[in-house]
């Protein structure tokens, strides 16, 4: 049982179980450029007609720059509010911080068709709803906990005396802040950016419900796909999928080099 | 640093911003859609009242509580496959793999957690199609053509594409950070491989592995695209209900139950799920 035929039986099935994960991915590049309407094997001719069709239509360009500015307000507001939240954790013990934390650590572990209809009354009752901000708003909620996590397992490697002695040389406590702690997180930072802006950018049902007539691209996406097979859903998602991993694997690479750096 | 009694605008400072952002756009909504259980909808406009109608009517409907006991089988049944995919895979990363090799597998099964849900789904869409492409592959060897669009393994097949490889990280995760020692002093005591799993590793990850496997339940009893898109939800799961009285009727408070209903299954089953997970095995001190 032990030895090199499990370790290649093993190997076989981890790659079975990344064949699943990532065939989804795979097949929506491979059938973004596949001429045929509905999409098997053996493959159609290469085509670029589906690509052709999504840059022609304004309603398309017209999500992406919704998306964009959805997502990046929202990793902006998400990284602030979470910095403050990791900041206070860090420094700071008192009393109710149990229920503290709870505040911002809570809504990921809601679903997200809960949150959708919570937020859908809510806004429409304070008359906040149907505007891209409706989204912006929803999003930073969703979102903040990430960011307060990416910068607090920053925090947690920076020794706490740093900020003291920054003190004790006569430094504020402001300056400390501008001088030692910001310029520490940052690539925590950068990182949280990445990743809220890459979770808001794929966020549809909240997005969905509270948005109006202001559709991202995940809006376009599920309306499409509502409708009937149609292909030029790959080609949307191809761009979808760059824009979210180029995020994703740029908020790893910065997080982590930095860590190796600060280890070595 | 300042007194007690002064106001520390400092602290304030970073301690506000999220109570003041999260009553009013997390809690708020929460608090709200409790009490809009409780209004009624009358010529399609929801009025503030205090009245039971709303449960009373949702909570005594058959397809209601079809729905209830349906999604809460299919999300548990596919947390428990996702489960046990994962873990010869988790076990091969933490025990068999260069700790390069799995901090690169982690690193490539993150990716698929923050890029679109909905495309990937679609794509599936695609590939179990009747003359899709799995379909084909089958052909080629003479089986099949299978129906997997529209049933129950439509249905589990996107439950997965969700929960599969956060199953498969958190168990790795995991498995990684037990004490090696004490496999191998399980082994040279002549433990056999299964049983030192079942003995040693299990035991020891039982915190890990019933908060991964909370985690897969959540992700599937909130989802409404694999049962709505996969499933062809003939049978609505309770997010495809929440979905439809919420979009077509207006039916707000009544989605509001359903979803109140979602909310109090959700903590009994995360609050059993950490107990189980706290508990200490017997005999233990």
């Amino acid at each position: 049982m032990h030895g090199r035929g499990l370790n290649i039986i093993l190997g076989v099935y981890v790659a079975l179980i990344f064949t699943f994960v990532f065939a989804p991915i795979f097949f929506s590049l491979v059938f973004s450029f596949n001429s045929q309407r509905f999409p098997t094997i053996p493959l159609g001719e290469f085509s670029t007609e589906w690509y052709a069709k999504i840059l022609s239509d304004p309603d398309i360009w017209q999500a992406v720059r919704n998306s964009v500015i959805v997502s990046t307000t929202t990793a902006i507001l998400a990284t602030t509010l979470g910095f403050c939240t990791a900041y206070t954790d860090f420094r700071y013990n008192f009393r109710f911080k149990g229920p503290y934390l709870a505040l911002i650590l809570l809504p990921p572990t809601i679903p997200l068709i809960i949150m959708a209809l919570a937020m859908l009354a809510w806004l429409s009752r304070l008359g906040l709803s149907g505007q891209l901000w409706s989204i912006i708003m929803a999003h930073s909620v969703l979102t903040a906990p990430f960011a307060m996590a990416i910068i607090r397992l920053r925090l947690h490697q920076m020794d706490p005396d740093l900020e003291a002695a920054a003190w004790n040389l006569g430094g504020t406590e402001w300056q400390a802040m501008r001088h030692v702690i910001v310029p520490f997180c940052m690539p925590a930072i950068i990182s949280s950016l990445c990743l809220t802006a890459a979770v808001s950018f794929d966020e549809f049902a909240v997005a969905w419900f509270v948005s109006g007539l202001n559709k991202t691209v995940p809006i376009v996406i599920l309306e499409i796909v509502q409708g009937n097979i149609d292909p030029q859903v790959n080609a949307i998602g191809t761009f979808v999928f760059l824009t979210s991993i180029s995020l994703v694997v740029a908020a790893q690479v910065i997080f982590i080099s930095r860590q190796i750096k600060s280890h070595s | 640093m300042s007194t007690k009694h002064k106001i520390d605008l400092y602290a304030l400072t970073w301690r506000l911003p999220i109570i003041l952002w999260q009553l009013i756009f997390f809690v708020g909504p929460v608090v709200f859609m409790i009490a809009i259980s409780f209004f009624v909808v009358k010529n399609y406009r929801m009025t503030e009242a205090f009245e039971f109608v709303n449960w009373q009517r949702m909570l005594t409907r058959g397809y209601f509580w079809d729905s209830y006991w349906y999604t809460l089988f299919i999300a548990s049944l596919s947390a428990a496959i996702a489960m046990m995919l994962a873990f010869p895979a988790a076990w091969a990363l933490a025990f068999r793999a260069s700790e390069n090799l799995r901090r690169w597998a982690v690193f490539l099964l993150i990716i698929p957690f923050f890029t679109s849900y909905l495309v990937r789904t679609f794509s599936w869409y695609v590939i179990l199609a009747e003359s899709g492409v799995l379909n084909a592959m089958l052909g080629y060897v003479g089986l099949g053509p299978f129906k997997m669009l529209n049933t129950h393994f439509g249905t589990v097949v996107g439950y997965l594409t969700l929960t599969l490889p956060l199953a498969v990280i958190l168990q790795t995760v995991t498995m990684a950070n037990i004490d090696k020692t004490l496999v191998e002093a399980a082994r040279n005591l002549g433990c056999k491989p299964l049983s030192t799993i079942w003995r040693v590793v299990l035991p020891l990850s039982k915190t890990g592995f019933v908060v991964t496997a909370l985690f897969c339940f959540i992700l599937a009893f909130g989802d409404f695209v694999a049962p709505f898109y996969l499933g062809g939800s003939q049978e609505p799961t309770l997010p495809i209900l929440i979905l439809d009285t919420t979009k077509s009727g207006q039916q707000w408070p009544r989605a509001a139950v359903v979803a109140i209903m979602m909310m109090l299954t959700l903590f009994a089953v995360a609050f059993t799920a950490i107990m189980l997970a706290y508990r200490k095995p017997k005999g233990a001190r």
